[in-house]
């Protein structure tokens, strides 16, 4: 496929933006159960959410650069039932706005306890709000890995390695973010942040690695005989059709040499996931306060990198068809 | 149920582009509006097109033939570009199974032409609307034209007859007929999207011709040498027939 940078920008913004929230959700939640110590409503969680939301709204401004007519946007939402895409529409807006929720519930200071859970949790607005942020969260990550899942003849695609890398690609993004932001807010919170980003690092690293192995052992099940139907070994296209290129050339192919396409391979690799956990290590080593920054940094660009990587990688069958300009 | 569909002799298709510049022309004005085209003289015309003919070389040399391959919409059973939709834009008509796209609800994500295998459908770069075959929908279903134009336009154009159009779920229709005599197949059945489309392989003829048959039974001119003589009482053509 050919990777457009509108959709690149979408997919990693958002991650970051979900990540994040989960990131301040469970740092609450560990408050709570008195396993961190609590942090300021406004300066920590209210401004934490409030970058989880400019980062989701960041994707979904990038979102309307892929739309050929960006003006009838709003249609997009009518069919959840079927497509995926549709989910996706509905679920991004719910999420920013449970977001904000949650974060203006912080800013204003509803704090106090509404109830308590067996005499030792107590319930406040910003917990629940949070909880609902966090299902639409999680729902937002399954319909955007989805729309890429669902298409069976993506064969790269279909696996369910792809929701759970879309998943844990962004959590690690969104932790790595709240350690950068734990890190310059001057909070204690980097070491927990940056363990737990580590953690979902290298656990993004197993299930990235493995959908780049089963690509590679990947056996694709149509090819020009079937795309044509004729049963021959030896079948050349002579002409596609076009002199020029066409929407079909230039959509499903990204027309890069084998060594960009492995170079950006190796960037990412090695972007994504070594360099952060190694400057987070350092971080914790030397009490960086910028460290832990550039590792969020780096690994951002990592993961622009990677889902680069996720589009070009993808074989559309529809390429069978286009071959060879005479 | 009515499934209307295209079916493509491959057999005696022989790569003129007639299908594809009637296809162009008659979708290019009226109600369907441009199919936008770019750069026409320069060294990389590009535009959008319903339908196109490729050729493929099967087999190596000097054992070889030509196959041309037009490919347009295949309007499957099972479309996967519909479902993905998410304007509901791309849409199946219940009453003939044609696919179609409601070009003032399409927002030009291009997802459904992600979802298409065949790579069937083509945005258009000057409206930013995703286009594709509509098997003529103005045309055959245009109750002013007589009975024998409520055809697509390619399978008019047609000179070798390479294209028939018919309900592919009426047995007794030419479609269904054809495709049940002449082995007719869907493209990239591993999918399950069930093309509507049909394609009628190409079929060897082969003459066996036996040495008894070189020499002619009858034989005015004696070219091959005498024939034996008749019988003096034998009866002629002309006294056994009834003329």
């Amino acid at each position: 496929m050919h990777p457009a940078f509108s959709v690149i920008f979408l997919t990693t913004l958002i991650g970051v933006g979900q990540g994040l929230f989960l990131a301040l959700y469970t740092g609450q939640l560990y408050s709570l159960a008195n396993l961190l110590p609590p942090q300021d409503s406004r300066s920590f969680y209210a401004f934490g959410g409030v970058i989880a939301v400019a980062f989701l709204i960041g994707g979904l401004i990038a979102s309307f650069f892929h739309l050929g007519r960006p003006e009838r946007a709003w249609r997009s939402a009518s069919q959840w039932r079927t497509s995926w895409l549709s989910r996706e529409v509905i679920v991004l807006p719910i999420t920013v706005v449970s977001i904000a929720l949650y974060s203006g519930l912080h800013f204003i200071g509803w704090t106090g306890p509404w109830f308590t859970v067996a005499g030792v949790l107590p319930v406040d607005a910003t917990l629940v709000a949070g909880g609902l942020a966090m299902i639409a969260v999680l729902l937002l990550f399954v319909c955007t890995a989805m729309i890429y899942a669902c298409l069976k003849f993506l064969q790269e695609w279909h696996s369910w390695l792809t929701v759970v890398n879309y998943l844990l690609l962004g959590s690690a993004s969104g932790f790595m973010l709240a350690a950068a932001f734990s890190a310059w807010q001057g909070v204690g919170l980097v070491g927990f942040y940056g363990a737990w980003a580590a953690i979902l690092t290298l656990a993004a690293f197993v299930t990235r690695g493995a959908s780049l192995l089963r690509n590679r052992r990947l056996r694709h099940k149509s090819n020009l005989q079937t795309a044509i139907g004729v049963r021959h070994n030896h079948i050349v296209q002579m002409a596609q059709g076009a002199t020029g290129g066409s929407f079909n050339t230039r959509e499903f192919f990204h027309r890069r040499p084998r060594q960009v396409t492995r170079g950006i391979r190796i960037a990412f690799l090695v972007l994504v996931f070594p360099v952060p956990v190694v400057l987070l290590l350092l971080a914790y080593l030397t009490s960086s306060a910028t460290l832990p920054v550039l590792a969020f940094v780096l690994q951002y660009l990592g993961l622009i990198a990677e889902r680069w990587y996720f589009f070009a990688e993808a074989r559309h069958p529809q390429n069978l068809y286009y071959q060879y300009v005479s | 149920m009515t499934q209307l569909a295209l079916v493509i002799d491959l057999n005696v298709c022989v790569g003129c582009h007639a299908c594809v510049t009637s296809c162009k022309e008659w979708n290019s004005y009226g109600e369907a509006g441009p199919m936008t085209d770019f750069n026409t003289r320069g060294a990389n015309p590009t535009g959008t097109f319903f339908n196109r003919v490729q050729t493929y070389e099967v087999g190596e040399y000097p054992i070889t033939e030509t196959v041309h391959f037009p490919k347009s919409c295949l309007h499957c059973e099972e479309p996967p570009c519909v479902p993905v939709c998410p304007t509901g834009a791309s849409y199946k008509r219940k009453e003939d199974g044609i696919v179609l796209v409601d070009y003032d609800k399409c927002i030009g994500c291009k997802y459904c032409s992600w979802a298409c295998p065949y790579g069937a459908r083509e945005i258009d770069e000057k409206q930013k609307v995703m286009k594709k075959c509509t098997l003529c929908v103005d045309r055959i279903h245009d109750e002013s034209l007589p009975e024998s134009e409520r055809k697509p336009a390619c399978v008019m154009a047609c000179p070798t007859s390479a294209r028939l159009f018919g309900d592919v779920h009426d047995p007794h229709s030419e479609v269904s007929m054809a495709i049940r005599e002449s082995g007719g197949y869907q493209l990239m059945p591993e999918w399950g999207t069930r093309p509507a489309n049909h394609y009628l392989p190409r079929r060897k003829v082969r003459m066996t011709i036996h040495k008894d048959e070189l020499q002619r039974a009858d034989n005015p001119l004696k070219k091959e040498g005498e024939l034996p003589a008749l019988p003096a009482d034998a009866q002629t053509l002309d006294e056994i027939s009834s003329w």
